[in-house]
């Protein structure tokens, strides 16, 4: 199994250089470092000579990608591309094309990410595989119906839909909590609060709808005909085997997603002003500041490699047949 | 194209969504006369929540299609007739009034008053604070005070029976048809399509489509009077704006898809079939991009995109060529990410067909490897696309609006539902309550998504229970 | 199950509720616990400031900032209008002295021409200090603390409070003279510093020597070792400043804060290397003699101004203009400033929540958004603006004032359509200017906040004329009482001599269309570029938006691409050459990248503006101006567009609240009664929990049906 990990490992290697090949590209084919040196210079007053300054100063007034100029390996390495690329793998992001420490920031806003991220992923998965279960007891009766129509209408809902209503009615109707914003430590509990019901809501439609059909289809196999004719409560029919196997897919399907938590969610974190990585992600593309998006594409694709590993990893520890070759 | 006295334009979506519209004709009869593929079909017309999605998603249809014919009308201009400076579509025609009659700033549905004071000179001096009076909102009333409520219900009762007498003439139409092909009475078929034993849902589509029928109805007797949804800052008709967002929406959610297929097809039947380097490139390829968070990607092109269309707006010559080449391009970026599942599903399904005996045998016979692939493997994956195109739409509509608010979605002279959210947003704080342009793009997105999603799950309950998991 | 768990969970709920609820803080206090009896001023940011170094920091986001950090010589009065510089650091407020070319002085009304050089002489006062710094501190050996840190040392350190001692000491006329010479820096980026070079003496060559003998010093350029010819010590108070040509609003510049002082230890302290990876820069840290010092700066979140304790003690201004007695403005005549001792911004994207938050007594100000506005002010029987009674119940009070800015349409004069002077363009210009309704837009966009403009300078600023004699006879007419726009027949009839009539060629019969450029700043333009499509559809004319991102729109402005942009300008300072600079000739953008954003030349304008920069106020200033006017309005190069008015809210616990539009610094003379404030957030915010437990019964009810089924089914499945 090591050896397995270690070649999925280097194989991702050149997965994140394809990666930053392709950010890369996208960016500059547009983005000239002129455009770049604007954005941050201001509006009034901005001559030229200006502009050639803040390049050379940021290491922006190399070439892109080949430097016909220099002579050997430097036509490769003095090149915006290397110079940017090589510290990207060496985990040092650098700092960001207004000058600040990069690293420093996705360390400081992991946090608040995480604070809405996670409570979101356990209430959620709690309630939604309870939620699931009890629809799922009640299969073919009224209660079924409507909860499958009740979910598939809740998931027809823009996700914009939920954030303004909750806004407007928790934070400006009710007053039960701040309406946006943050803080640190335990204070942060009262501004999570909304964030975290409203994404719960929003995404509570097609959980639930799509955990019922996992345990329909644990339902439909044959131990389970067999417990029942056993004379297994329908209780204990429901939480000894069928929960038990129905949560091996939705926990593997959840572990993928673990490392990606980090990332926060772009609409929430912007809506509700949380100093998280999504907003920072916004702002760096609503800014164009190319180092942040570009640190953050590559970090997004890290995680995502590790997720898929974690999920490898995980089956074979939920289900000992299933052998990593 | 000049005809009819008119020229006709033709946008790159338009194009694509008449294709469209054709290829899902062409599918329709080629599965007709196939039993493999009318089998699950026939499964899906059975549903009746999935049939009576299949009849709302029918009239957004309409209304896109319509939406789809651009040209440059005819118009009297100094004595001389010349054509009309900007473009509009067979459906502005259609509902030319609620595109002309534009108030000043906000009015309330079916208000005959604006919605703010405003100063007036007095004849004396000095101004007042009152409401005005809308241009075309109720403009027929002497006295709106007292005519107002009943002149709407008036209009709305003629509009209300119009509707249903129209949905009637259709249901008749049906039961004769039916009688004629069962060789009945039309008693009986009366009788079968009321208990729902027609083969169709019959009772869930006509009553579908009379609600359907209805609000039409009462929207095209109220709508050259009064605004049904009111008017927006700029005293556009709210009706017409989400009209007019029912092709962007359509459009989003199904060429989205469309517009990278041949990719995703050709590369993963590819990959599947020949194996060996041709593999491992093309698994590289959609590793890579599907490494990359979905969102990230899109914000990163689309920007791009934006940048780019920027840079070179001189090539478009009119508005609505820039917005719409800003729509496709916006479906490309969002096929991306979709592109790569496809692609992962459709080398699966290569590869267990190339070890099928009749691809077997077209080998062994030395049919060149481009004919099998036409001819054996393309035609038997044609329905996890078909699936997938249906499966994704819901999703696409709703990605849209999310998308505008982080200011990577449509052009914004595009009328949108994401749009319409967007500027509702801010309209919510306001002292009264705006509350009508995020209540009517709430209304149609919310019974297209639903539909769709009601139509779909029919689809996939149909034709493969398992093949969400490997989708979605 | 479920109605079971909740069953179990109610009570618990409910306690906590309870226990919460008999607490001291309303639920929805978005701050720290123990902050609510202190003097701190709350306030949102909704941009970080890029930067926070005076010689890069020139927009209106960072100077709220800035502005209370950084000390120039010079400042404008609180209370007085119009408005007035008066020493701030310096003894008095500088004069020019002008010199010969061959060194004589000579008298003020000397020619231009005749003009070698100007001095202006500034003596600051003695005893101001910094703020406590730890680039300023030192040992007992006198060498400085923290100026030769080892790469270790600054690793461990991500803000200025990771370190320990701070040190102060005096200003002198050095700390001036070298954020002078800091303009040349070769790593620092002025965007003024082009412009300057054309007036200081020296300071291009000594970029450019800089540029040559430190451009690749990565660490600190020591530019103490640089003498510069246009600012020269004199002694430790005094100070000289050179300039090649004559430039009477020069004086103006040094209210900005391009002209504070920085003190060199603050360059060798930042530039130790490590420091700049971990976010310690001046851009980030100012260190300045202000009232307040930036002590949090975490653009994230939040941004905190402190009272700076070395404050040498300013007081309040003992005079202002009539009527600040009545508003309460004078009471604090004498008293030493600042009044508040802590500043809170926090980072606020959205306005309704910034709105709401107000609202709630959570921020002590406000501005009006146009979509808040009916819920705040309605206006009065004689078009006045007053505050609707739900804003009085809560006495909220509202400021208003007109800006010295414009916003404004600019045609560009270089293109083949649009522009050049030959009649048919300039018919069209002025068609459009009668057919765009800026009354219309006014209260459609803005609620009625803008005045019209009726030229390029704005009300309040010299040269600006009210009444009958100030209208622009090109799109307005005066009935008597006030200007009233031409009616659209008029710009019907000049469209046709243009040679469009309706909105179509004579010729060839082609359609016009005209090109837009825009920022596309995503939704909320999108309503005002539709507008502008209405307007000039109302000739017949086709507007095509070129909506593009910020860069490509700078890009084409610089190149003179653009046909039709949307542009605007603040005042750097209150005279009327800092609007008419605007339309000079040689500031051209395309050709020479100045402000003058449509190209436009004139000759005789050209002349004229020469002759109007270096007189002063009074009649025959203002009778050159009129002629200035004339010939613009005439060529009409813009649709000169509206005068925003500002509309400020506050509350009633906010004290000399009087609006000050050129004043970066008032935050010093502001006041605060922290304990109103508490009360009235306490009552304004009790939370409302009915509905909540409506709901969860509601959903517990729901369950009842459901668990009998289950029980059916139990004993159905027991069978």
């Amino acid at each position: 199994m090591i050896a397995y990990l270690v070649r999925r490992l280097l194989y991702a290697v050149p997965i994140l250089l394809g990666v930053n090949l392709l950010t890369f590209f996208l960016f500059f084919v547009v983005n000239s470092p002129d455009d770049m040196a604007r954005l941050q210079l201001g509006e009034r007053r901005v001559t030229a000579e200006a502009i050639e300054k803040w390049k050379a100063d940021h290491g922006y007034d190399r070439p892109l990608l080949w430097n016909a100029g220099a002579h050997g390996a430097a036509a490769l390495t003095e090149t915006i591309f290397y110079q940017n690329t090589s510290r990207l793998f060496r985990f040092d992001f650098g700092q960001s094309d207004s000058g600040r420490d990069i690293g420093y920031d996705i360390r400081q806003r992991m946090w608040p990410s995480l604070a809405i991220a996670v409570p979101v992923l356990l209430v959620e998965l709690l309630l939604a595989v309870t939620l699931a279960l009890v629809v799922a007891f009640f299969r073919g009766s009224y209660l079924d119906t409507w909860a499958v129509v009740i979910c598939v209408a809740m998931m027809s809902i823009s996700g914009l839909f939920y954030i303004i209503g909750g806004q407007y009615l928790v934070g400006k109707l009710l007053r039960l909590v701040p309406i946006s914003g943050y803080d640190h430590g335990l204070a942060a509990l009262k501004f999570i609060v909304l964030p975290v019901i409203v994404s719960v809501v929003g995404g509570l439609g097609g959980e639930v709808r799509w955990y019922r059909a996992i345990f329909l289809e644990e339902m439909s196999k044959d131990y389970v005909r067999t417990a029942r004719a056993k004379g297994l409560t329908e209780r204990g029919v429901l939480f000894g085997h069928v929960l038990r196997n129905g949560l091996i897919p939705i926990l593997t399907g959840v572990v993928v997603l673990l490392p990606l938590l980090f990332l926060g969610s772009l609409i929430t974190e912007t809506f509700f002003a949380i100093p998280g990585l999504g907003s920072y992600t916004v702002d760096a593309i609503r800014e164009q500041d190319f180092a942040i998006v570009r640190t953050m594409v590559f970090l997004g694709s890290v995680l995502y490699i590790v997720g898929l590993l974690m999920t490898d990893v995980s089956y074979t520890l939920a289900d000992p047949r299933v052998r990593l070759e | 194209m000049t005809l009819f006295g008119v020229r006709f334009v033709f946008l790159a979506t338009d194009v694509l969504l008449w294709l469209l519209a054709a290829i899902v004709a062409a599918y329709a009869w080629h599965a007709g006369r196939q039993e493999h593929l009318r089998a699950p079909w026939r499964e899906v017309a059975k549903r009746p929540l999935g049939m009576a999605g299949a009849v709302v998603l029918a009239a957004y249809a309409a209304v896109a299609l319509l939406d789809s014919v651009h040209f440059f009308p005819r118009v009297e201009s100094g004595g001389k007739a010349a054509l009309a400076a900007e473009a509009v579509s067979a459906f502005d025609v259609l509902v030319m009034p609620l595109k002309t009659h534009v108030e000043a700033t906000y009015s309330a549905p079916l208000a005959s008053y604006a919605y703010e004071k405003e100063s007036v000179d007095l004849p004396g001096g000095g101004i007042a604070r009152e409401y005005p009076r809308l241009r075309y909102g109720g403009a027929g009333l002497g006295d709106p005070a007292r005519e107002h409520r009943r002149d709407v219900l008036r209009r709305s009762t003629i509009g209300f029976a119009a509707g249903l007498a129209a949905e009637a003439g259709i249901a008749c139409l049906v039961i004769v048809a039916i009688a004629r092909r069962r060789r009945s009475s039309v008693g009986a078929a009366a009788r079968l399509v009321a208990t729902g034993g027609a083969g169709l849902p019959w009772r869930a589509m006509l009553g579908v489509g009379a609600a359907l029928c209805a609000f039409a109805g009462i929207a095209a007797a109220l709508g050259p009077h009064y605004h049904v949804f009111g008017t927006d800052k700029i005293g556009t008709d709210v009706l017409y704006q989400t009209l007019k967002s029912v092709r962007t929406g359509l459009v989003i959610g199904t060429l989205t898809t469309v517009v990278t297929l041949p990719l995703a097809f050709a590369l993963g039947i590819a990959a599947g079939y020949f194996r060996g380097w041709v593999d491992d490139a093309i698994q590289y390829l959609y590793t890579t991009l599907s490494s990359i968070p979905g969102v990230l990607l899109i914000a990163a092109a689309a920007l791009v995109l934006q940048v780019h269309m920027a840079k070179h707006a001189d090539q478009f010559g009119s508005l609505a060529a820039r917005a719409d080449l800003r729509l496709l391009a916006l479906c490309v970026i969002l096929g991306i990410t979709g592109w790569t599942g496809l692609c992962r599903l459709l080398r699966g399904e290569a590869m267990k067909l190339r070890e099928v005996e009749f691809v077997d045998a077209a080998r062994a016979l030395g049919v060149r490897h481009g004919a099998i692939l036409a001819r054996h493997l393309a035609p038997n994956v044609m329905h996890i696309v078909m699936i997938s195109v249906v499966l994704d739409f819901s999703g696409l509509v709703l990605a849209e609006a999310a998308l505008t608010y982080i200011n990577i979605g449509v052009d914004p002279s595009m009328e949108s539902w994401g749009n319409m959210i967007n500027s509702a947003r801010l309209e919510l704080a306001r002292e009264p309550v705006v509350w009508w342009p995020l209540a009517a793009a709430f209304c149609f997105m919310f019974a297209l998504v639903l539909a769709a999603n009601l139509f779909a799950d029919s689809v996939r309950d149909a034709f493969d229970p398992r093949l969400r998991r490997d989708i979605g | 199950m479920i109605g079971r768990l909740l069953l179990r969970a109610l009570p618990g709920c409910l306690a906590c509720l309870w226990l919460v609820a008999c607490g001291e803080r309303p639920w929805n206090d978005p701050y720290e616990a123990d902050t609510g009896a202190r003097k701190i001023y709350y306030s949102v940011f909704q941009q970080r400031p890029k930067h926070l170094d005076p010689v890069s920091s020139y927009s209106e986001d960072e100077a709220l900032f800035t502005g209370q950090v950084y000390e120039p010589v010079v400042q404008y009065h609180f209370l007085k209008r119009p408005y007035e510089l008066v020493p701030l650091t310096a003894t008095a407020v500088p004069a020019p002295r002008y010199f010969g070319k061959d060194g004589n002085p000579l008298p003020d009304g000397a020619p231009d021409d005749a003009i070698a050089e100007v001095v202006y002489r500034i003596t600051i006062k003695p005893g101001i200090r910094f703020q406590p710094h730890p680039a300023l501190a030192r040992g007992a050996d006198g060498s400085y603390v923290y100026h030769a840190l080892r790469p270790e040392e600054i690793a461990r350190r991500h803000t200025l409070a990771d370190f320990a001692e701070t040190g102060t000491r005096e200003l002198t006329a050095e700390d001036y003279v070298y954020e002078i010479k800091r303009l040349a820096h070769p790593h620092l980026h002025s965007p003024v510093a082009s412009f300057l070079g054309r007036y200081i003496e020296g300071l291009d060559e000594l970029a450019q020597k800089l540029a040559k003998e430190q451009g690749t010093n990565r660490g600190f350029v020591d530019l103490r070792a640089y003498t510069l010819p246009g600012a020269r010590v004199i002694d430790a108070h005094t100070y000289e400043i050179r300039l090649k040509e004559k430039y009477p609003q020069f004086v103006y510049w040094l209210a900005m804060s391009f002209f504070a002082p920085v003190p060199w230890e603050a360059d060798a302290f930042f530039s130790q290397p490590g420091m700049k990876e971990r976010n310690l820069t001046l851009d980030w840290y100012p260190l300045g003699t202000g009232p307040y010092m930036l002590t949090e700066n975490n653009p994230n979140r939040r941004m905190i101004l402190m009272r700076n304790p070395n404050y040498r003690g300013e007081t309040y201004p003992e005079a202002g203009e009539p009527g600040d007695e009545a508003q309460g403005w004078l009471a604090a005549r004498g008293k030493t400033l600042p009044f508040i001792d802590e500043a809170y911004f926090s980072l606020e994207k959205e306005d309704i929540p910034e709105w709401t938050k107000f609202l709630q007594g959570y921020y002590d100000t406000a501005g009006v958004s146009s979509d808040s506005f009916d819920q705040a002010i309605r206006l009065s029987p004689d078009g006045q603006p007053e505050l609707t009674d739900a804003m009085r119940e809560r006495d909220i009070r509202l400021l208003t004032s007109v800006q010295p800015s414009i916003s404004y349409v600019g045609f560009n004069m270089l293109d083949p359509v649009i522009g050049g002077a030959e009649p048919r363009a300039r018919l069209l210009r002025q068609a459009l200017s009668i057919a765009v309704d800026y009354e219309e837009m006014i209260s459609i966009f803005a609620n009625g906040r803008g005045e019209p403009a009726q030229g390029p300078i704005p009300p309040g600023i010299f040269g600006h004329r009210d009444g009958a004699a100030g209208i622009n006879p090109v799109v307005y007419t005066w009935d008597g009482r006030r200007p009233r726009r031409r009616g659209i027949e008029d710009a019907r009839r000049l469209l046709a001599t243009a040679g469009y009539p309706e909105g179509r060629d004579a010729q060839s019969g082609a359609p016009l269309v005209l090109y837009f450029d825009a920022i596309d700043s995503g939704v909320d333009t999108k309503p005002l570029l539709n507008w502008y499509r209405k307007q000039f559809a109302k000739l017949g004319i086709q507007l095509v938006i070129r909506a593009t991102d910020y860069n490509r729109f700078q890009e084409k402005m610089l190149k003179g691409d653009a046909q039709i942009y949307g542009w605007g300008w603040n005042a750097d300072y209150p005279d009327a050459e800092n609007f008419l600079f605007l339309l000079y000739g040689p500031n051209g953008k395309a050709k020479f990248q100045g402000e003058n954003a449509s190209n436009y030349q004139n000759a005789r304008f050209d002349a004229l503006f020469l002759k109007m920069r270096s007189l002063p106020g009074g009649p025959e200033r203002q009778a050159v101006i009129d002629e200035m006017l004339a010939i613009v309005r005439d060529e009409a190069p813009w649709l000169w567009g509206f005068h925003p008015k500002s509309y400020a809210l506050y509350h009633a616990w906010y004290g000399n609240a009087k609006p000050n539009m050129m004043a970066r610094n008032s935050l010093k003379y502001r006041t605060l009664d922290p304990d109103l404030r508490e009360q009235q957030r306490r009552a304004w915010n009790a939370p409302r929990v009915g509905p909540v437990i409506v709901v969860l019964l509601v959903m517990m009810a729901s369950a009842i049906p459901a668990w009998f089924t289950y029980r059916r089914r139990q004993r159905a499945g027991a069978l």
